[in-house]
Order: structure tokens, then C-alpha cells, then sequence
């Protein structure tokens, strides 16, 4: 450990760190910028100039914009996301529980998720040009496809409707168990697993083919060694880094995944508060929930940049 | 007395997939027999599609990528290994007979110590401990010349030299004792002073172990240094099989003869060399800040003559063939034709100055738009530099590929649809449509097998003698120099450490550089190699 | 071509052929108007109606075919827009390299580092609702995607030695970008294409879906979901029969597209053997 190695990873944290303030700003200047005006958007088209004028200095939108991001920056650093138009409330408050609840139901779907397409591209690999693997192939291909609120439906049509196993809206409060929430969250939870397990899968399963038809495997073979030394001790260690850039960028799309999800389900978690807040054109919120949106992302894909480093041994043990 | 390894009507098939047409299977190798006895080296060569790394192979009964082995005998100390399961072949592989790759960067995995990946045949198929098996890399390591053998197996694959890797593979081969190695081409991606390092490093170790090998390669003077037979392949088939000195000074074959007598001088050195068309004087240049690549680089050609810039990979000579295109503005110095200074910048030079140099790369395929005819490929300099078209352009397009030795009924091809010394020829018929007094040749004929470049070194002599075109024609390869040159610039680490006339450069007293190329490269020769190091040894005695 | 074209190939373009014909004839087969109320709230299935009522009493069939027309029309639009700007864009900082490489992709990297439906919702919560801003805002956004393909294929062909042997003839712009290096980005491009348009119809049936695409009364596949939706707890499943257009029309490109980027694959061929 140290030298190039230690100089890269803080390059790709620095990066990742730059990248969330060029993204704050640009979601400001998206909503600030751009032409349509939150005043006018608010009142509709029909308000007098002098309604417009006035709702600009209440909301404070008559002040310079760089000195308004700066303050908003200042703010969201320390949790603070300003106050919402439509119901004048904290959003930082009103956030808290959501976030929590979406975080939540990522992870549970995640926990099915990863061991689920890392073994089945594993084993689609291991069978590989059999029945079997044209099957998973044909069949990941299709929940690729499938938009997410058909299949959510779908789900609820068969699970929640025609067979009464599960709710058909994911209701959770506080005072609920693991248990009880576990059981609620199940169809949005499927539903989710559906829609990431594809594409987690047939890139696991390139990742691993990939290391399989590399020369040092021919020389692993061509020593005589058995099949199961070849893929622990050669293929494993070289397919450990792109398996878990997979992983990393997959859940960055899960979190995102997550938006339609909570509406199809009525969940209350962030997707549904912001996709509410966007018809409401309550642009505090939106700016929230976006900036916190893209930030889990940048420090998802962050993650996978570091962890692709650090399994290269060119740059482990440098010369 | 049985044989080692005893081959008999091998017969390997493999299933080709051509875009847009079903699949199909081909017949790569078909009916070859050869036996190898106990400690003896058998010598495969063969053109690229000769079979030879497939028939290697067979002797560890493995098939690479969609290949079968369809028909006929391996036998390993009389055991026929084809009939043998997985389990009975992986006893074999690793233990018995041994693989030693062409490119051994690649086939070293890249995250594990080379110690541990040496010894570990040895110790997984039980021949030795662990303990046993280290001991016996480190006198290898000795044996095969390794720098600092005690340690050498602490270090990652990326941590050491091409030439280091490759003997560290052959090291990984001889670990586990086998009776039988085979070296696929180890020596084919090494500079030629490397080479010839691995090669006697090689071949020390055989002799010292008393491993029987199969030696590929597709360059005879190579292999007749190493082998007792060899077996001349092409197109899966066997041509001519005997021993070494009989191969190499009294071959019984057409085709053999031909790969015996590849790279003879074709034409005499031009007595006048004074007068250039191209003249490059105190040249610097480099790669972005800081990295300079040439320094004070000066040479000139004359015109209707051939000068040869010769040097190992990082000597800088394809980058002054990249100065003299524009292609890489020079930092200091300056290029002149016909004794005016060129700009530095291609942006900066007339179509005029353009026309005049062209230039032939080393890979045909990449040289030419594979979305383009013959037609388009010739046409375009002919439209773009004269304004030719219809008709004219036409029939000029079909003089062009007769002075080739095309023939016109190639015009609508697309490079796909022809062999690699065709592709080459278009490339030579695009450089004279634009009728240029000089002709770049970067490295034009070493990507081509020897008696395809033979016929391009032909054409490109023949065409110079017709048109006085210039060549200022950049290779590795002395013996293509010896051929072809009327005067040569030998480069090493971006300078000219040598400069003059063919007869001068070639002729003693050497200066230090020049002398280690020339001893380096092999000769047609049955005991060069030997000689060669027998020399040194006395040298280094002498010292 | 189509000769070797494998099965599910066969039946990708086949779907794909069945919905632009949709589209294309939608005021002659459509049994009924667009917005036609012709009955009662979510009716079953008949003779009648093919596929039911939805939840103001229109005909869904009929709402399917003219949704066919508005969803594949503005994927169809939106997916030019971004192929034009993202293709001239790539393909500019591929050959022009230096500082205009490094502000393109750069600035891309910006853009494509927030998830693509956050940024739309963010844009669509201050822009008007109205057609051409939600095509520009799709295309803007897929736009950064086909900038990196075009960029990353254009750049492999840019540094080989035919596009150096045409620099070194004199050749301008226009002839490199045009002549050597379009024909040989056109298939991996054309597989792209596909994708990113499967892509489009998703993402504005979830724009619809959330309310934010393509604004009522037109039909169109995801705001026929969200007008639907409240049946499903009733066990009516109107709400499933523009989902699954969606998916077949989805899936029938991914077939196409999965088999031209084998073909485009297996061009390149295996490892040499000697």
C-alpha cells in the first residue's frame, strides 16, 4: 500500500468530490436559469405583475442568483434544504423519515439482488451455450425491457389482487417491526429486483467470461490443473474488480429505480415526495431531493471507481 | 525403440464462422506424423496458417478456441493421449509435457507473485514439495540467466522485462521435471538483442535438464540454432521432415529451398551517393513536455536510392519517418527536399509538398479503409492530386495494379477479399498513384510471412528502378537491410549512432551498438549460436 | 444479411414492423376516435370492445393504436434530435482531440453523473409542459449517451493508419469524418440506435406514468397506465394492456439490436492461430 496506488484513489475520491459541487450547481442553475418562472409557474398565467413581484420578494428570488447558491450550498451542507413553497415546511424534516424509508427498501432489494445475479451469471457461465443459459439469457433480456410499472403492476395484479399474499400499497409507519415493514415493502421490493437483476447478471456474466478466455487461463488449463483451482485461484482474483463495478453501478441505477417504484406502490419515501413536489413545481424540494438523489449516485459510482483501483495489481504493487 | 512422443495422420478441424454465410468446418491440419525421441528438439516451421501452433498443442491434447482434434494418434511414451478422459490428460499437462507461450506478459495472471505461479504445477500434481519445487526454480532461475535468482519469484509479472518474462516462463515449463516442452514462438515478440539472450538461455537449459522440446517458430535461422529435426509445415501440411543439417544446407524441397535462400541481396549498392531529395538535418523532437524521444538526428538520401533506418522498438526511427511527414513537428532542426526546408507542421505544407511524400505502413489492414474498393483506395489520390476522373482514372487505376502484378480484375475488391502481400501492393499502388519522389517504408514487409516480403522487397526494387522513386525505408531486420539498402542510418535510444554507405556501415571497425545488432541477428547456419556465445566467452575472458 | 438472421431476430423486427404499422394507419384501423367516449367506465372485454373500456369509458383498443402513434413518434423524434446533436458533437472531439475533446467530455461527464430521470424531473419542475421542451429535454439527455458511444468508436477509428494516411494526402474534415471514418462507425452506431430508442419509449411512458410526459387528453402508452392504475386494486386490468405494448415494443428492439451487435462482434473475429 502507498505511493501511486494511495495517489489514485485520492484523485478518484477528489473527483467524485468535485463532481457533487458541479452537480449542485448545475441543478441550481437548471432551476434557476432556465426560462419559465417559478413565480409565474406558482401563481399560473394568469396573475397580475404586481402578484408575480410580490411572491418574488417573499421567496426571496428578487436577490442575485450566485449569492442565493452560495447560501443554499451553505445550507445543504449542514442539512439545511430551506423551507417548501407549497406547505411551508422544513424539507430537511420532512426528508429525514423518507429517506430513511428509501434507503430502506434499496438495501432489501440489493441484499436479494447481489448474490442473486452474481450466482446466476456464475452458473449461466459455468453452463454456458447450454439450454440453461439461452433460457436465463431470453429471460433477463425480457425483464430488461419490461418498464417498471409493468411489472409493478403485474406483481400486484397476481401477488396482491388475485392472490391476497401481500398488500397491494406499501404502507410503513414507525411503530411497525422489521418483520412487518419486511412484509410490506415485498412487492416493491420484487419489483425492484426484477428490474436490476438483468442487467446485474449478464454484465457479471461478461465480467467472468471475459477472464475466462484470457491466456493466463489458457496456462492454467495447459498446466494441468483442476477445474475448480483454475477459476478460485486464477479467474476469481482478476474477475473480483469488474464484478464489483457491476455491483456498484447497478445499485446507483436501483437508487434511482427507486422513483417510479414508490409512486406505482404509494410508498413514503423520497421518489414519491419529489415526483409529487415536481407537479407542484416547488422548486426547493426538487432541488433537494435532486442534489440528494445525484449525490448517492456519484458516491455509488465513487465507490466503484476505488474499488477497481484497488484491485489492479499493476497498481497494488508497483514496480 | 519407442519414441517420446510419437505422432501419427493427425487430423484437427475447426468450425469457421464467416459474417454473413453459415458456419463451416475447416480442416486445418491434416495427416502430419513425426516422432520425438528422449531429450532431442524437434523444430515445427511453418508461414502464419501452416498449423504449427495446433500441432503444438495436440501434444497436450487441447484445442484453443472452437479447435478439434478429429483424427488420428498422440502418443506419450506409447499412451495414445486422445483416448485418455479429463482426468488422464490433466495428469499429463503440467507434469509430463509442458506449454511455453508466445507472449508470456499475457500469460502470466497478473495478480499473483511469478514464484508462486512457477512452482505451482510442480506441487499441485504431487512431483515435488513446495519446499523442493522453490529450490529447483531458483537454480533454474540461475540456469536461464535471471537477474538476482533468490528473489527473483517475490516479484508481480508487471514488475519485470519482456525478455525476463519469457525465460521466466520457460523456467515455469522445466519446474516439474517434464519430458517434453513445447515453445510456441518464445522468441518471436523480443528486440533481436534480446532475443538472442532467451535463446541461448533457452537452450542451455535444455541441455541442461535434458527435456525433449517441440520448437515453433516461422523463422528457420532461428530454429536450425536449437533443433536436432525439423518438420517444414505449410497449409497443414507437411512439406519436407529431416534433420537439421540436412534442411538447412541441402533441402530436397521447392518451397524449403525458397525459405533457405529468403533474404538475399537483390541489387548493388549506388556508387554515387552525394546529392539528397530528402536531407534531415539536427532534428530534435518529442512527445509532449519534457519526454524527447530524438536528438540531433541527421541523415540524407539520395535520389532513386534506398536508405535503411535501422533499430530495435524505442529507437526512435519511427519517429523520425513521423518528423519527416509533418505528422510530429520537429522541436530543433529541419527536413529539406530537393534542398528547400519543408514546414514543420503538416497543416503548414502545400498539397504539392504532400504529393511528393508518401508513405507504406507495416500493417496493410489497418492502412487501408476496409469500407473502401481497390478502385476508391488507388482513385482517390489520383482525383485528389491530379483531378483524374471517369475514364482516365479508371485506366489509370488499372496501369497502377499491372505495375503491381495485380492485374485489373482486382479493382472492385474490398480489402477483405484479398491475402495480406496484396493488401500490401494496393498500399504500394496508392503511394505511387500520387508519383511521388519519395516513398516512406515503415516497417512494410515484417508483418508479412518471408516469402510474401520477399516478393514485396521484389516489387519495391523493381519499381524504384523504373520510376527513381526514393525510399527511406525503416525495419528491424538487418537481413531485409542487406537486401535492399544503398546506404543505412542505424538508430538506437532516438540518436544515429551510424551513418553511411551500405558497405561502410556494415564493414568493421564497429562501434559498440552496431556490433551487438549484427552478432545478434541469426544466420542460416547450423552452430552460429554457438559460436556466437564461444566468441563472447572468450571476449569477456579476454577483458 | 437476413439470410443468417436467427429466430428471435426475426421476431424482434417483426414487432417492431407490427407497431410502426400501427402508428403509421392509427386513424384507419382504430375502431373508434381517440378521445371518443363510447360506453361505460372500465367495461370487460367484448365483442364490441376488444380490450375493454378504460376509466373515462373510451376504447382502449383504440386509445392503444393512437398511443402507438404519439409514443413512437416522440421517441422516434427525441432519439434524431439526440443521435444528430450526440453523433456531430462525438465525432468532433474524436478528431479535433486537445482542449475541445477535454470541454466536450468533460461537460458530458457532468451531465451523465446525474441520474437521467432526476435531471428530468428537476428541469421538467420550472420548464412549461409543453410537446417540443419534453422531445429537447428527452433528446438533451440521451444525447450524452450517444456523444460517448459515437465519441469512443469514432476515436478507435480516428488513430488508425488509414485516417493518418488520409491527414497525410491533405485531406480535410469533411472527407475524414465523412468517408473514412462514418462507414465504418455506421454498424455499432445503428445497434445504438436501437437502443437508445427502446430507451426513449421507456422513459417517456415513466415520464407519462408520473404525470410529467405527455399531457391528457392524447393517448399515449404510460399516461394510459397512470389513467388506468386505480383499477388494478379492483382486478381490472386495463392498466396492463398499454404496460405490455410497452414491454413487446421494448423487447422486440433489444432482439434486434442483440443480434446486429453479434454480427458487428463476430466481424472482428477470434484469436489469430499460426
Amino acid at each position: 500500500m502507498g505511493g501511486p496506488l494511495l495517489t489514485m484513489i485520492v484523485q478518484r475520491i477528489a473527483l467524485g468530490v468535485l463532481l457533487l459541487f458541479a452537480v449542485s450547481l448545475l441543478i441550481f442553475a437548471g432551476t434557476e436559469i432556465l426560462p419559465g418562472d417559478v413565480a409565474q409557474a406558482i401563481l399560473g398565467q394568469t396573475a397580475t405583475p404586481e402578484a408575480i413581484a410580490n411572491i418574488r420578494e417573499q421567496l426571496g428570488l428578487d436577490r442575485p442568483a450566485p449569492m442565493r447558491y452560495l447560501e443554499w450550498l451553505g445550507g445543504a451542507v449542514q442539512g439545511d434544504f430551506g423551507v417548501s413553497y407549497s406547505n411551508r415546511q422544513e424539507i430537511a424534516t420532512q426528508i429525514a423519515g423518507r429517506l430513511g424509508n428509501t434507503l430502506f427498501l434499496a438495501a432489501a432489494a440489493a441484499a436479494i439482488a447481489v448474490p442473486l445475479a452474481i450466482i446466476l451469471g456464475i452458473l449461466s457461465v459455468r453452463y454456458r451455450n447450454t439450454f440453461f443459459d439461452r433460457i436465463i439469457s431470453i429471460v433477463t433480456l425480457t425483464t430488461i425491457s419490461l418498464p417498471e410499472f409493468f411489472s409493478g403492476y403485474i406483481l400486484m395484479f397476481v401477488f396482491a389482487v388475485s392472490l391476497q399474499w401481500f398488500p397491494s400499497s406499501a404502507t410503513v409507519y414507525d411503530s411497525m417491526t422489521l418483520l412487518e415493514r419486511l412484509w410490506a415493502i415485498a412487492l416493491p421490493v420484487m419489483t425492484l429486483v426484477l428490474v436490476v437483476v438483468g442487467h446485474m447478471m449478464r454484465m457479471t456474466r461478461a465480467a467472468i467470461l471475459n477472464v475466462l478466455s484470457s491466456p493466463y487461463v489458457e496456462t492454467a488449463e495447459l498446466k494441468g490443473l483442476s477445474q475448480s483451482r483454475i477459476i478460485w485461484r486464477h479467474a476469481l482474483p482478476n474477475a473480483v474488480a469488474p464484478i464489483i463495478n457491476v455491483v456498484a453501478l447497478n445499485l446507483a441505477y436501483l437508487v434511482v429505480g427507486v422513483v417510479v417504484i414508490e409512486v406505482i406502490f404509494v410508498y413514503p419515501g423520497m421518489g414519491q415526495y419529489m415526483v409529487d413536489h415536481v407537479s407542484k413545481r416547488d422548486v426547493p424540494v426538487v432541488q433537494a431531493c435532486g442534489l440528494i438523489f445525484a449525490s448517492v449516485y456519484i458516491i455509488l459510482n465513487t465507490i466503484a471507481d476505488v474499488a477497481s483501483v484497488l484491485a489492479n495489481p499493476r497498481l497494488r504493487h508497483p514496480r | 525403440m519407442a519414441s517420446l512422443l510419437s505422432v501419427r495422420d493427425l487430423k484437427i478441424e475447426a468450425t469457421a464462422y464467416p459474417p454473413g454465410e453459415p458456419p463451416k468446418d475447416i480442416t486445418i491440419v491434416d495427416g502430419i506424423s513425426f516422432d520425438v525421441e528422449k531429450g532431442k528438439v524437434l523444430g515445427l516451421i511453418g508461414e502464419s496458417g501452416a498449423g504449427k501452433s495446433t500441432i503444438g498443442l495436440s501434444a497436450l491434447a487441447y484445442g484453443r478456441g472452437g479447435v478439434r482434434i478429429t483424427g488420428g494418434e498422440v502418443r506419450l511414451n506409447g499412451e495414445d493421449l486422445l483416448k485418455k478422459g479429463p482426468r488422464g490428460i490433466r495428469q499429463v499437462r503440467g507434469a509430463k509435457v509442458c506449454y511455453v507461450a508466445q507472449s508470456a506478459a499475457a500469460a502470466f495472471n497478473p495478480a499473483h507473485k511469478l514464484g508462486r505461479q512457477i512452482v505451482e504445477s510442480a506441487v499441485s500434481h504431487g512431483i515435488m514439495s513446495k519446499r523442493e519445487a522453490e529450490d529447483r526454480a531458483r537454480y533454474l532461475f540461475k540456469v536461464l540467466g535471471l537477474p538476482d535468482p533468490d528473489r527473483f519469484g517475490q516479484r508481480y509479472p508487471h514488475q519485470v522485462s519482456g525478455g525476463q518474462l519469457q525465460r521466466a516462463m520457460t523456467a515455469m515449463a522445466l519446474c516439474s521435471n517434464p519430458e517434453l516442452i513445447v515453445f510456441d514462438e518464445p522468441t518471436t515478440a523480443l528486440d533481436v538483442t534480446t532475443q538472442i539472450d532467451v535463446l541461448a538461455a533457452i537452450k542451455a537449459a535444455i541441455e541442461e535438464t535434458g527435456t525433449a522440446a517441440l520448437y515453433i517458430t516461422h523463422d528457420l535461422a532461428v530454429v536450425a540454432q536449437i533443433s536436432d529435426h525439423i518438420m517444414v509445415l505449410r497449409h497443414g501440411k507437411m512439406v519436407e521432415y529431416g534433420p537439421v543439417e540436412q534442411i538447412i544446407e541441402a533441402p530436397e524441397e521447392e518451397y524449403t529451398r525458397a525459405l533457405v535462400n529468403v533474404r538475399r541481396e537483390r541489387k548493388e549498392e549506388a556508387r554515387d551517393q552525394e546529392g539528397a531529395v530528402l536531407k534531415i538535418e539536427n532534428v530534435d523532437a518529442g512527445y509532449g513536455e519534457g519526454a524527447q524521444v530524438l536528438f540531433d538526428v541527421s541523415m540524407h538520401l539520395p535520389r532513386g536510392q534506398t536508405l535503411a533506418v535501422v533499430g530495435e522498438s524505442g529507437s526512435g526511427k519511427s519517429t523520425t519517418a513521423r518528423v519527416v511527414t509533418g505528422l510530429l513537428p520537429a522541436k530543433a532542426g529541419r527536413v529539406l527536399f530537393k534542398g528547400e526546408a519543408l514546414p514543420a507542421a503538416l497543416k503548414d505544407r502545400s498539397r504539392d509538398q504532400l504529393r511528393q511524400i508518401q508513405m507504406i505502413y507495416q500493417i496493410a489492414d489497418t492502412a487501408m479503409n476496409p469500407r473502401h474498393t481497390v478502385r476508391e483506395i488507388i482513385g482517390r489520390p489520383l482525383t485528389f492530386y491530379f483531378g483524374l476522373r471517369g475514364r482516365k482514372k479508371t485506366d489509370r487505376i488499372k496501369q497502377l495494379l499491372e505495375q503491381i502484378e495485380m492485374g485489373a480484375g482486382f479493382i472492385d475488391r474490398y480489402p477483405a477479399e484479398l491475402s495480406g502481400g496484396q493488401k500490401q501492393r494496393v498500399a504500394i499502388a496508392r503511394a505511387l498513384a500520387a508519383e511521388p519522389e519519395v516513398i516512406l517504408c515503415d516497417e512494410p514487409t515484417s508483418a508479412l510471412d518471408p516469402l510474401v516480403a520477399d516478393g514485396i522487397l521484389n516489387l519495391l526494387t523493381r519499381l524504384q528502378a523504373e520510376t527513381q522513386v526514393s525510399y527511406l525505408f525503416i525495419t528491424h531486420d538487418i537481413a531485409t537491410v542487406r537486401a535492399i539498402a544503398d546506404s543505412i542510418a542505424v538508430m538506437h535510444r532516438g540518436r544515429v549512432v551510424r551513418f553511411g554507405p551500405k558497405s561502410q556501415v556494415l564493414a568493421p571497425p564497429f562501434d559498440d551498438y552496431t556490433d551487438l545488432l549484427l552478432k545478434s541477428v541469426p544466420e542460416m547456419q547450423v552452430g552460429w549460436l554457438e559460436n556466437v556465445l564461444k566468441t563472447r566467452r572468450m571476449e569477456s575472458a579476454g577483458h | 444479411m437476413f439470410k443468417t438472421m436467427p429466430v428471435s431476430a426475426m421476431i424482434g423486427l417483426f414487432g417492431v414492423c407490427f407497431y410502426v404499422f400501427l402508428a403509421v394507419f392509427a386513424p384507419l384501423i382504430a375502431p373508434y376516435g381517440e378521445t371518443e367516449v363510447v360506453g361505460g367506465v372500465w367495461l370487460t372485454p367484448t365483442a364490441q370492445f376488444w380490450l375493454g373500456t378504460d376509466n373515462l369509458g373510451r376504447d382502449l383498443l383504440s386509445r392503444l393504436i393512437y398511443g402507438a402513434r404519439t409514443t413512437l413518434f416522440i421517441a422516434a423524434v427525441s432519439t434524431v434530435v439526440a443521435f444528430i446533436i450526440g453523433i456531430l458533437l462525438g465525432f468532433l472531439a474524436a478528431v479535433m482531440r486537445g482542449w475541445v475533446d477535454q470541454v466536450l467530455s468533460r461537460l458530458n461527464d457532468l451531465l451523465m453523473s446525474i441520474p437521467t430521470l432526476i435531471f428530468a424531473l428537476v428541469v421538467l419542475s420550472v420548464l412549461p409542459s409543453e410537446l417540443y421542451i419534453l422531445i429537447l429535454v428527452m433528446a438533451v439527455l440521451e444525447a450524452t449517451r450517444v456523444y460517448r458511444v459515437s465519441r469512443a468508436v469514432a476515436a478507435d477509428i480516428a488513430v488508425m493508419d488509414y485516417v493518418e494516411a488520409a491527414k497525410l494526402r491533405g485531406e480535410g474534415w469533411g472527407w475524414i469524418i465523412s468517408r473514412e471514418i462514418l462507414p465504418n462507425a455506421a454498424s455499432p452506431l445503428l445497434a445504438e440506435f436501437g437502443l437508445r430508442f427502446a430507451f426513449a419509449v421507456l422513459f417517456l411512458s415513466a415520464l407519462s406514468f408520473l404525470g410529467l410526459g405527455i399531457q391528457p387528453p392524447a393517448a399515449d402508452w404510460g399516461g394510459m397506465v397512470k389513467d388506468n392504475k386505480d383499477g388494478i386494486v379492483f382486478g381490472i386490468g386495463a392498466a396492463l394492456f398499454p404496460g405490455a405494448a410497452i414491454a413487446t415494443l421494448a423487447i422486440s428492439v433489444n432482439l434486434v439490436v442483440d443480434w446486429l451487435l453479434n454480427r458487428t462482434s463476430s466481424l472482428k473475429g477470434g484469436r489469430g492461430d499460426g
